[in-house]
């Protein structure tokens, strides 16, 4: 009887644990976008999150034209992702050269507010131009068979977000680390005037920051919306603030500490719910941004900014 | 002095000897919001009770005797309420249809129970009214706000046989007032009792932990209060994990749109919701009056208000006298005809049959259960 019950215990933890971390690997998705473009212009964007939304429902477009014309199963998943992707990456890319760049020797409120701007826009175009209801999104993620013995602690979707999420921050350190766009683009963040004396076209680093952060953003939506089956065009702001909060959590401007902050949000809100009550999900989570902010200001892994005289 | 006190006896004259009714008429009081911002709650009675007042006086009246209407305004607030009531006494009113807010009801009502004058009200929706025995003189024709939540529990209790119930809300107003009626109901009932009570942040990105929490609460059924966007992540999580929890909710799920986006894991799924009187003759009939009498369709709880005076004219006509024992004995032993329903009033005061029934997920359509 106790060993059932211990069982039990460690087998609600794992699920928690489990549930915590698929979560939490969409809320790093999304925290990626929100660092990258600090970490190399200092501004917040704050419509990264309608980028997600945007990529939600262009997979939902792109699946539903497959579907009718008779194709299933993952060809479908890969196609309306890839489509989701590019489209994404081309409104990232847009929305900079719209919103940031004419503002980029402007006051630095001024930015944060054009971003407020396009959040907005972005919000109220999606709304009028598809739906303010809520739309069903095909499940496009197979349930595997291998996995019907555990279903019931992780299914098929959240595994494939944990893979997927940890292949893509996998690809991502790479390209920083050892690609001549990532040096170009870590060289870009530390010194802008330096990079371009020698020789690095800064604006086409930050046009390529925004491109990877929408991707990244664009993969997160096509992941949650066919986990989770629905979306309509106000998800990108609950989302867009929580991965906010993990790449201040993490440090904002630092590649892993964002992907820490989003595990470590996604894991509390999992754990208070789980453990205490679901009221108190937000209040947990907020209460540990608080602390972690009092004991380290900049962050988990953040840099102090010393570069600034 | 003098003369001030003269002047008012003068002005107060007409209105003591004007509106005095005739003896031998029925006189029906109608009061509630005729102006201020929620006049667009009480008009529509006013028509309603003007129809069918017309329709019964064409027949020859009640007992014999023309009705007439009394309608007085207490713009919904609770301070006018006393004065509106004290002015339909003083002109005579034998049973009163109103008020229309909770608030300025409960304030007049204590004033129609000291002159024992039958009230009924097409619109006042707070439970205490009924529930709390205080006003023995007040009846009603709508649901009140708990109903929802009995029907729920009762449902799960006595047609499911269900023990141990997970109640789960939005935190809004309307999901987490539902839900707390809900546990109140099962606590008190005895025979189950709430496993799991908690409240999740609508819009979040996944529901995954609650699930297993319910799960692990080993919990027969899940009554939630909220709306379809998180009742349909919710069941779709829970069927995905293999759960086949029963799910219960309100009318703020008994939407297509639950149905559209929960699409296979939707079936099943229980949702109140409020009674489809559309296809019945007298609603079809009391509308089509009001469009050619008013030329418009008629607004908020006219069909509340329409049943009501039809059921305290029914009363008088059955008791055969006005007198307050008699109209209460037939109000709760007569049944009447009316949009709503063939309905009659339980012990409390509220309306039998009147209000919400038990709809039920099958291939893609909301279905009512029969009992």
């Amino acid at each position: 009887m106790i060993s059932e019950n211990l069982s039990d215990t460690i087998l609600y933890f794992i699920e928690l644990l489990l549930g915590g971390l698929t979560r939490g690997s969409i809320y790093a998705l999304i925290a990626l976008g929100y660092t990258m473009v600090y970490g190399i212009i200092e501004l917040i964007n704050f419509a990264h999150g309608e980028i997600y939304m945007l990529g939600a429902f262009t997979a939902l477009i792109i699946s539903g034209i497959m579907t009718m014309h008779g194709y299933a199963g993952m060809s479908v998943f890969f196609t309306a992702m890839l489509v989701a992707v590019l489209y994404s990456s081309a409104y990232g890319y847009t929305l900079e050269k719209i919103a940031y760049k004419p503002l980029r020797n402007a006051p630095r409120l001024s930015p944060l507010i054009s971003a407020i701007g396009m959040s907005i826009f972005l919000q109220n175009y999606v709304m009028l131009a598809q739906t303010s209801d809520f739309m069903p999104f095909p499940s496009l993620l197979p349930e595997f068979e291998c996995l019907a013995l555990i279903d019931y602690m992780i299914g098929g979707p959240e595994l494939i977000i944990l893979i997927t999420t940890v292949f893509v921050m996998i690809c991502l350190t790479f390209l920083i680390k050892y690609t001549r766009i990532g040096k170009a683009m870590r060289a870009t963040a530390q010194d802008k005037k330096m990079a371009m004396l020698v020789g690095i076209d800064i604006n086409r680093m930050i046009s390529a920051t925004f491109v990877i952060g929408s991707a990244l953003a664009a993969i997160a939506g096509v992941l949650i919306a066919t986990h989770v089956g629905q979306i309509n065009f106000y998800i990108g702001f609950i989302a867009g603030i929580k991965a906010f909060t993990a790449a201040v959590l993490g440090g904002i401007g630092s590649i892993p500490g964002a992907v820490l902050g989003g595990l470590i949000l996604g894991l509390t809100e999992s754990f208070a719910t789980g453990y205490v009550s679901s009221d108190y999900e937000d209040v947990f989570a907020f209460a540990l941004l608080v602390l972690i902010l009092i004991v380290r200001p900049s962050g988990l892994i953040g840099r102090t900014e010393m570069q600034k005289v | 002095m003098n003369y001030i006190v003269k002047i008012f006896e003068i002005l107060l004259i007409p209105v003591f000897f004007g509106g005095y009714a005739m003896a031998d008429t029925i006189n029906l009081g109608v009061a509630g919001a005729h102006s201020g911002d929620l006049a667009s709650y009480g008009l529509p009675s006013v028509n309603a009770a003007e129809l069918v007042v017309n329709d019964t006086n064409a027949k020859g009246g009640v007992l014999g005797k023309k009705v007439n209407i009394w309608a007085e305004d207490d713009a919904c607030k609770p301070e006018l309420a006393t004065n509106t009531a004290t002015r339909l006494i003083s002109k005579g009113v034998h049973v009163v249809m109103g008020h229309i807010c909770s608030g300025a009801t409960k304030a007049a009502l204590g004033i129609y129970k000291d002159m024992n004058i039958v009230t009924m009200s097409p619109s006042a929706t707070n439970p205490d009214l009924t529930q709390s025995g205080n006003y023995p003189n007040f009846y009603r024709t709508i649901a009140s706000d708990d109903a929802q939540a009995r029907l729920e529990v009762n449902f799960a209790l006595r047609t499911l046989n269900i023990k141990k119930i997970a109640v789960i809300h939005d935190k809004g107003d309307y999901g987490k007032g539902l839900a707390e009626y809900a546990r109140k109901f099962i606590a008190s009932s005895g025979i189950a009792k709430v496993v799991l009570y908690e409240g999740i942040t609508p819009g979040a990105v996944d529901y995954s932990a609650v699930i297993r929490k319910i799960k692990r609460s080993r919990a027969g059924a899940v009554i939630f209060g909220g709306y379809h966007p998180e009742a349909s992540k919710l069941v779709s999580g829970m069927r995905k994990k293999r759960m086949d929890t029963i799910f219960i909710s309100d009318d703020g799920v008994k939407d297509d749109t639950f149905i559209k986006v929960a699409k296979k894991y939707a079936e099943g799924v229980y949702a109140t919701g409020p009674k489809d009187v559309s296809t019945n003759p007298l609603t079809i009939k009391a509308t089509a009056d009001h469009k050619k009498k008013y030329g418009k369709d008629p607004g908020a709880f006219f069909l509340n208000a329409y049943s009501a005076t039809q059921a305290l004219l029914n009363a008088i006509e059955k008791a055969g006298t006005t007198q307050y024992e008699a109209l209460k004995k037939a109000l709760q032993n007569e049944f009447v005809e009316t949009p709503l329903g063939k309905i009659r009033f339980d012990k409390n005061g509220d309306a039998e049959g009147v209000g919400f029934s038990m709809y039920q997920v099958k291939n893609g359509k909301y279905i009512e259960v029969k009992k």
